[in-house]
């Protein structure tokens, strides 16, 4: 299936659409964390450096498979999720905010000095295991266990949370483990994000897991609409596909970006999709057939 | 056996004592009120009850067991409900998803039947729209289903808080100022509906309100609290002939 789109796509536009898959999954687990659980978390990249390094090292230097290394990035940083979301899920809002930055600095710095993960040079070498194919299976499965989880009961009082703590503490949610479930769920996700990535690279430094790709990674999830599944993905695409476009700018490339998020977040304060929900579009459906009918 | 028992309880924030030393004793199926000025700690007692609060000394009896230090949502499983003075809905969630999370002390949702969609959790789901069509067509608010909560009229809102309560199938409520905010017209509905709440339900009522003709109507025993103490309590009656509660609160009523 690979060698049909690498002889029919140009390989440019290729590469995007894998970029924007690993990116929808990165999305994705941040919109679990911040969109849907409502806890700000501004580290997310550091998650996925955990993920690219875990992956890389195995291939790299173990010889273990690309699924099993990818498998155990994932697990790697659902683990470090899970152990920073105890203590700092007490916080919330800004202080939150604060530690996940703080948590993301603390592991560039250690891969920064990491001996087997190549220093400030960082990896180099990784086979380009992950394809086309891959990315565009992962990101199916992820979107419709994504969307299962959502739609259940379970996702409601994760929803609820970030509507109101107390009140859904008050109907019998257990807020504190709900929310260390929806960081390590995001951090799982990241992870698997970091392992795609860095296989599809063949190169990965520190500086790719920096305070701007956490920044990145969050404005794919406001802009697209917190907490709305299609709304993440359109956003990670229009992320991914934005900076492209702008190539004809040259220099002016992060001026126009800047400026093209002023504008969007003016015009839809909830982002692209934040504020649009099926049963509004079916009943607006419904109501111009009624009309129709009259005429 | 009093199903809900306060003993000695005292609350400090800081140098402030919000309740100090309150003896509280609630009887099954009963319409207990209780009243006091602003400040007086009504709110911190609910706050107590429902584990938002873990009281600096005393204990905390429900039927018979400890509440003492369990955190809210051990004690909403236990079947103890609340809604809020400043309404607490979950906003942008449909009037439906608000009652069906109502239930989730009920039927706790499990992470992995959730994400897989198991029979388990399917089953439980259903019998949570169930009872959210029951109880929202109870209080009227069923044509509303679909509607974000927050879009709701205050007075629905309010009711609102109340079906997600409800959905919990508590043995004791807990209602903080329910008819704030709400016209004499709606204030008559809602004692007609906190009297069938109990007697078609069975569920004991535990009611913070300034509205004293509401107060003095359904309840059929009072607390009147002034600066964290219990200043007196007995029958509607003789709360309201009480001389310190008049002294503290009712004053202007004797007019």
């Amino acid at each position: 299936m690979d060698a049909w789109f690498a002889q029919y796509v140009d390989a440019y536009y290729l590469r995007i659409m894998v970029l924007i898959g690993i990116n929808i999954i990165l999305a994705l687990g941040l919109n679990l964390i911040t969109g849907v659980t409502g806890q700000l978390s501004m580290g997310h990249a550091g998650f996925m450096s955990i993920g690219a390094y875990t992956a890389a090292i195995l291939t790299l230097h173990y010889g273990t498979s690309f699924v099993l290394a990818l498998l155990s990035g994932s697990l790697m940083a659902a683990f470090f999720g899970f152990i920073i979301g105890i203590p700092t899920l007490r916080l919330e809002g800004d202080y939150l905010a604060m530690v996940t930055i703080g948590f993301a600095e603390i592991i560039r710095v250690f891969f920064l000095n990491f001996e087997l993960g190549g220093k400030a040079v960082g990896l180099y070498g990784m086979q380009q295991y992950t394809t086309f194919s891959m990315v565009f299976i992962l990101v199916i499965l992820v979107v419709v266990l994504n969307w299962q989880l959502l739609k259940s009961r379970y996702g409601r009082a994760l929803y609820a949370i970030r509507e109101n703590e107390i009140a859904a503490e008050a109907c019998g949610v257990n807020t504190t483990g709900m929310k260390v479930a929806a960081f390590t769920m995001g951090s799982f996700l990241a992870g698997l994000a970091g392992g795609l990535y860095s296989h599809y690279m063949g190169y990965i430094a520190p500086q790719d897991f920096g305070f701007m790709r956490s920044i990145e990674i969050l404005n794919m999830v406001v802009l697209g609409g917190m907490g709305s599944i299609p709304g993440v993905m359109l956003g990670a695409a229009v992320l991914t596909v934005l900076p492209e476009m702008l190539r004809i700018v040259a220099d002016y490339r992060l001026l126009f970006y800047g400026a093209l998020l002023v504008i969007l977040m003016i015009f839809r304060p909830n982002g692209i999709m934040g504020d649009m929900r099926l049963y509004d579009l079916k009943q607006r459906l419904r109501t111009k057939e009624v009309k129709t009918c009259r005429s | 056996m009093p199903i809900l028992k306060l003993e000695k309880i005292t609350q400090e924030f800081g140098g402030l004592r919000a309740l100090d030393s309150v003896d509280l004793e609630v009887r099954e199926r009963e319409i207990f009120g209780v009243i006091g000025p602003n400040g007086a700690g009504k709110t911190t007692l609910f706050n107590i009850i429902t584990g938002i609060y873990v009281p600096t000394e005393g204990d905390l009896l429900f039927k018979g067991k400890k509440l003492n230090g369990l955190p809210a949502h051990k004690i909403a499983s236990l079947g103890i409900a609340r809604t809020f003075q400043n309404i607490r809905l979950f906003g942008r969630l449909s009037v439906e998803d608000n009652v069906k999370i109502g239930s989730m002390a009920l039927m706790p949702a499990g992470f992995w039947s959730s994400l897989l969609g198991l029979p388990s959790e399917r089953k439980a789901g259903r019998k949570a729209e169930e009872k959210s069509r029951f109880l929202l067509k109870m209080l009227g608010l069923y044509e509303k289903r679909k509607e974000y909560a927050s879009s709701l009229a205050y007075g629905e809102q309010r009711k609102l808080e109340i079906a997600r309560a409800l959905a919990l199938e508590p043995s004791l409520l807990l209602l903080d100022e329910p008819a704030a905010g709400m016209n004499p017209a709606e204030k008559d509905e809602l004692m007609d509906l906190i009297r069938r709440i109990r007697d078609d339900m069975g569920i004991t009522i535990l009611l913070v309100e300034h509205d004293m003709h509401l107060v003095m109507n359904i309840c059929e025993r009072i607390a009147a609290f002034d600066y964290g103490r219990k200043i007196a309590e007995g029958s509607p009656d003789r709360v309201k002939n009480d001389e310190r509660v008049i002294m503290s609160y009712l004053g202007d009523l004797g007019e």
